[in-house]
This record gives C-alpha cells, structure tokens and sequence, in this order.
C-alpha cells in the first residue's frame, strides 16, 4: 500500500485530468492538515509549558523548584518548593489506587470469570457510568457526603483532607482499572483456562494463577493508566482536598496537590507575567511531565510484554 | 511422586474449595461495594437536591441569596460551548481519522499521529485549559470567551472523537470500497458515498461521547480563565461566559446549606442531561450491531 498518499490513483494524466482532479487533491489536503493539528497541538503544550517555565526558571532556581519542601508563591516570602505540591498529589494519588486496583481488579475477575454473561453485560455499563459523572460531582460527593462521615468516625479529620478526596477519586478511577483488565483478562484464551480445569484446578486457582498471569500486562497498563489519570485529576482534590500545600504523607490533613494549585491560581487575581503566575506554567510542566512518562509507560508495557498466544 | 493419604487429599481439598468460595464472595462483594457507592452517590444527590429544582431554578440567574439563585446563565454558556466544541472536534476528528485510515494508512506519519493521539488522550484535561488560555485567550486575542472556552473543549475532546471514527471508518468492510474502486470512483467518491454513511453511527457515538465528556469539564476552563458568577447570558461568540459544572463547584464550595442544595441541584440537571446525551450514543451503538449482524 506504498502509494503517494496526496495524489489520489490517475491513469496517465492529460491536463483535463488532472484539473478535475484538483479538488481532489485539496480534499486530500484539507484532511492532512486535520490530522496534522493533533501533532500542532501537542507542540503548542510543550512549547507554552516550555517557554513560560523556562522564563520561571530565568527567576526561580530549578534546583529549589525540584527539591525545595516549602510552597508559599502566593505570600510575601515566597518560596518555590514543588515537593509540598508533589506529596499531596502523590499522596492522593495512592491513596486512590489503594481504593481503586483492589475493587476494580477483583470486579474485574468476577466479570470475567465468575459472573454469567447476563449480568455482566448488565453491570459493566452500569460500573461504566461511575467513568462518566463529571469530576465536580465527585467532588461535591467528597465534601459533602464522604467527609462529614469520616469526621464523624475521628475527629481528627479536618474538613479538607486527602483521604476523602482519594477515597472518592479511587471509585472515579475503578471502572478504568476493571474495564481494562477485563479486556485483557477476556482475551485470554479459553484453551488455557481448560487446560488448568482438566487438571483439577478450582476457579479461584484458574483465576488467580493462570488468567490473571496471562493477563498481567495488560492489567499493569490498566494500573499505570489510572495513576496517571489520578495525578492528572483535578476538581476532587481542589474541592475536597484543601489548598495547604503541606509536605506531608498525613491523610487526614489539609493539603495542596499540583492541579489543586494551578485552579487556586486561576480562580485567583494573579496578574499575567507576574511569578506568582508563571508558577502554574513550571507545575503544569511537572504534571504533564509525569502523566506523559506513565502513558508511555503503559503503552510499553502493553507492547513489550504482551503474551501472545495465536 | 510422594503419593498422600485420603484423609489428606480431602483436607486440602476441603480447603481449596472453601478458599474459591471465599474468593467468589470477595469479588462479589468488591462489585456490590462499587455498585452500592454509586447507588449512595446518586440517592445522595437526589435527596439533596431534588426539590431545590423548579422552573425558576432553571430560568433564574445566580444570586447572593441561595433560594433565589439558579441555573440560567451557566445552561445557556454550557450549550454554546458544548456546541463549538461538538462542531471544532467532529470536523477535525472525522477528518484526520479519514486521513489516517482511508489516506495514509499504514504510513510512518500515521502511525505517529497515532502514538500521538494517544498520549494526547492521557495528557490531564487542566493542561489542555492552560493551552486555551496562552493560544486562544492571549496570542489569538479571543479573549475569556465562549469561542475560546469552545475551542479549548474542542481540542481536549479531538481523540475521543479521532479514535472512535478510526475505529468506525476501520469496520467498514474492504469489499464496499473495492467495488467502488473498480467502478472508477476517485478516493474522495469512496469516502464519501461508502465509507462516511457506514461509519456514520459510530462516528456519531464517538461525536455524542465527546461532547457528554466537554459537557463535565470543569478545570480546563477554569484555567482558561471562565467567570464563576455570571448574571447574565451570552450574547455573542466573544460574551465572557460560565458553565454548569463551574456554577456547581462555585456553589459547592461556599459554606450555607442553600448553596449546596443549589449544587446538588445543578448537578441533577447536569447528570439528566448526560443521562440523555448517552442513551442517545447507546442506541446509536446498538443499531449499528444489528446493521452488521443482521
């Protein structure tokens, strides 16, 4: 199929033919420069993060940005310590899978192995709903129902805390963990699973070490999705998880996560080109940095490690 | 091989089978835990927030009073956006996933724009805001607007829309085109009257899912730089504007109880209005099984 992809397929082409094939071309063109935004759009991320991170950095030492503790841009003596912002969405981010990659893997299982087909082509889309409820109703979810439960078990919860937050985002995230799990566990062959019956194995036994084994990467590249969609979340964590930039692992405290920071400064009245508002440019950076490294992450697991077996 | 005793085998026995039935619930209870949150979510809401909405909630402006606020601007800024958005992705997503499947198949630059796409889809949506904000808001000049709102949704939504067209447009069986070829049609005669009407009700599913997903978005827009208190409507493509989603964070983060009522409010007619958007891509989606299984 090696044919020059902006010149349709002509006979020998006299001039008359090649006019009517002008529009052709055009078509071909306009479709080619379509495609080609996706490409301009992921240069104009990097340029923009780029260029105003870099003009952060003319102003901010990197190396206070990347090992400094203390986050207080905003006040008068400011200081420009990442890791503040770095623990709270770390913070966050494993509290959710710890809600997240036990449920949703062990729903995934029961999908795929233990449920009849009825129910399971009745729950998968009704889990699916859970991946479309907007962030902002997690969010609400988190402050309003999720915290003064928590609040009313230890008082020593604050009303912001990382753990309702996490806990909320956990069940955001679990449909991506199980969907794509069962995907993979799905697409292991049944040869496999009847092999290990005919050997007296039990379910749990076929599931636990045979499916889930056969299905590992893609389960690993379900996972690594999901972190990175939790450190990329956004609205939970600014509604429920506080604006304390604190360098803390305490679940049951304020804190401050990046996206958290880069709303709080938004909504805020920061003036463009002030530091304080190029912050969000060396944050943005950041995060974009590290969801980029796992989403490549994924996609290397799914195609390094894959266990073929047609 | 050490042969076991009786009593042994059906020990271990006994022990493997009440370990799978523990197993069986486990995995049981982890769906109902997952069922039964979303149950606690939405029962939660309604209770919250069902009687709060009348026709006035609807067609009110926000105000500093919770019982006389309502919905109106952010419905009508969140309908203008969706819609520049649904109309800026459905253009360039259909076209570039025909380049990429009816054009360039197979070519390097397809497979980049690929593995681009891809991680575009991963990239988090409040970056995508902060993009708007230096490349429509300032060096475009739109301004905080709903043109500029509209574009930056447009883009976060692109790959929902490139990859669902991809996979519509790659359904479409070789022999339709094939025979369309050897009748002498050009490409464009091709995609157009075979491939376009038989992806259509996928691409469509796709268009109906990736304006549900601009519908929620919240943080791109705040980073935009979107008003939260808007005591008017729209009135050009350039008006500043605000969305549902960031009228129900502005209320949910006040602290009076009529707020938060306000917001779970919004949020019921935030989810109706999805609930309606996806049955609309499921039965999309069901039609277009049975064209192919019937």
């Amino acid at each position: 199929m090696a044919r020059n992809v902006l010149s349709p397929p002509l006979g020998k082409g006299s001039k008359a033919k090649w006019r009517k094939m002008l529009p052709e071309r055009a078509i071909a063109v306009f479709l080619f420069l379509c495609s080609f935004l996706s490409i301009l759009t992921t240069v104009g991320i990097v340029a923009v993060l780029l260029f105003e991170a870099i003009s952060f950095f003319t102003e901010v030492s990197f190396l206070e940005f990347i090992t400094g503790t203390r986050w207080t841009p905003l006040f008068s003596s400011k200081q420009f310590g990442v890791l503040a912002l770095v623990a709270g969405t770390t913070l966050t981010a494993v509290l959710a899978m710890m809600v997240a990659l036990p449920l949703g893997l062990l729903s995934a299982i029961y999908l795929s192995e233990y449920a009849p087909s009825r129910v399971r082509n009745t729950v998968k889309p009704i889990l699916e709903i859970l991946a479309g409820i907007p962030t902002v109703v997690y969010g609400y979810f988190a402050l309003l129902f999720v915290t003064p439960l928590l609040r009313g078990i230890s008082e020593d919860i604050s009303v912001f805390n990382a753990l309702s937050a996490a806990i909320v985002m956990g069940l955001m995230i679990l449909p991506m963990v199980s969907s794509l799990s069962e995907d993979a566990m799905r697409a292991v062959p049944r040869t496999l699973r009847e092999g290990a019956y005919a050997l007296g194995s039990t379910k749990l036994e076929v599931s636990t070490l045979v499916v889930v084994p056969a299905a590992l990467s893609g389960i690993v590249s379900a996972f690594i999705l999901a972190v990175s969609r939790a450190i990329g979340e956004t609205m939970i964590v600014t509604i429920a998880a506080g604006q304390n930039p604190n360098f803390t692992l305490n679940p049951f405290v304020p804190i401050e996560t990046m996206t958290a920071y880069i709303v709080q400064v938004s909504m805020g009245d920061t003036p463009a080109g002030s530091i304080e508002f190029k912050t969000i440019f060396a944050v943005a950076l950041l995060l974009f940095a590290i969801t980029l490294v796992m989403n490549l992450l994924s996609q290397y697991v799914v195609s390094r490690f894959r266990e073929e077996y047609e | 091989m050490a042969v076991i005793s009786r009593s042994d085998f059906e020990r271990v026995r006994g022990r493997r089978r009440w370990m799978g039935r523990a197993f069986h619930a486990l995995c049981l209870l982890s769906v109902a835990i997952a069922l039964g949150m979303l149950a606690v979510l939405l029962v939660y809401l309604l209770v919250q927030g069902v009687t709060r909405i009348d026709w006035s909630f609807l067609t009110s402006f926000p105000s500093r009073h919770p019982e006389q606020a309502g919905i109106k601007a952010a419905i009508v800024g969140s309908v203008y956006v969706v819609i520049i958005a649904g109309v800026v992705a459905f253009t360039l997503g259909v076209a570039s996933a025909l380049y990429l499947e009816e054009y360039a198949a197979r070519s390097k630059f397809a497979r980049i724009a690929k593995i681009n796409i891809a991680n575009l889809a991963g990239v988090p949506s409040i970056v995508y805001g902060i993009l708007g904000l230096e490349i429509f808001v300032r060096t475009m000049g739109l301004g905080k607007s709903v043109l500029a709102g509209g574009f930056t949704l447009g883009l976060l939504v692109l790959p929902i829309i490139i990859v669902a067209a991809s996979e519509a447009i790659r359904a479409v069986p070789p022999s339709l085109r094939e025979g369309a070829y050897a009748l002498g049609a050009t490409r464009w005669q091709v995609v157009w009257n075979m491939v376009i009407p038989q992806a259509f009700p996928g691409i469509m599913t796709g268009v109906i899912l990736a304006v549900s997903r601009a519908m929620g978005e919240t943080a791109p827009l705040i980073a935009m730089g979107a008003l939260t208190f808007v005591p008017f409507t729209p009135t050009s493509p350039l008006s500043r504007f605000t969305v549902l989603p960031i009228q129900i964070f502005n209320w949910t983060s006040r602290p009076q109880q009529g707020f938060q009522e306000a917001a779970a409010a919004g949020i019921i007619v935030l989810l109706v209005i999805l609930l309606f958007m996806n049955a609309g891509a499921v039965i999309l989606r069901s039609r277009f099984q049975n064209k192919w299984e019937g």
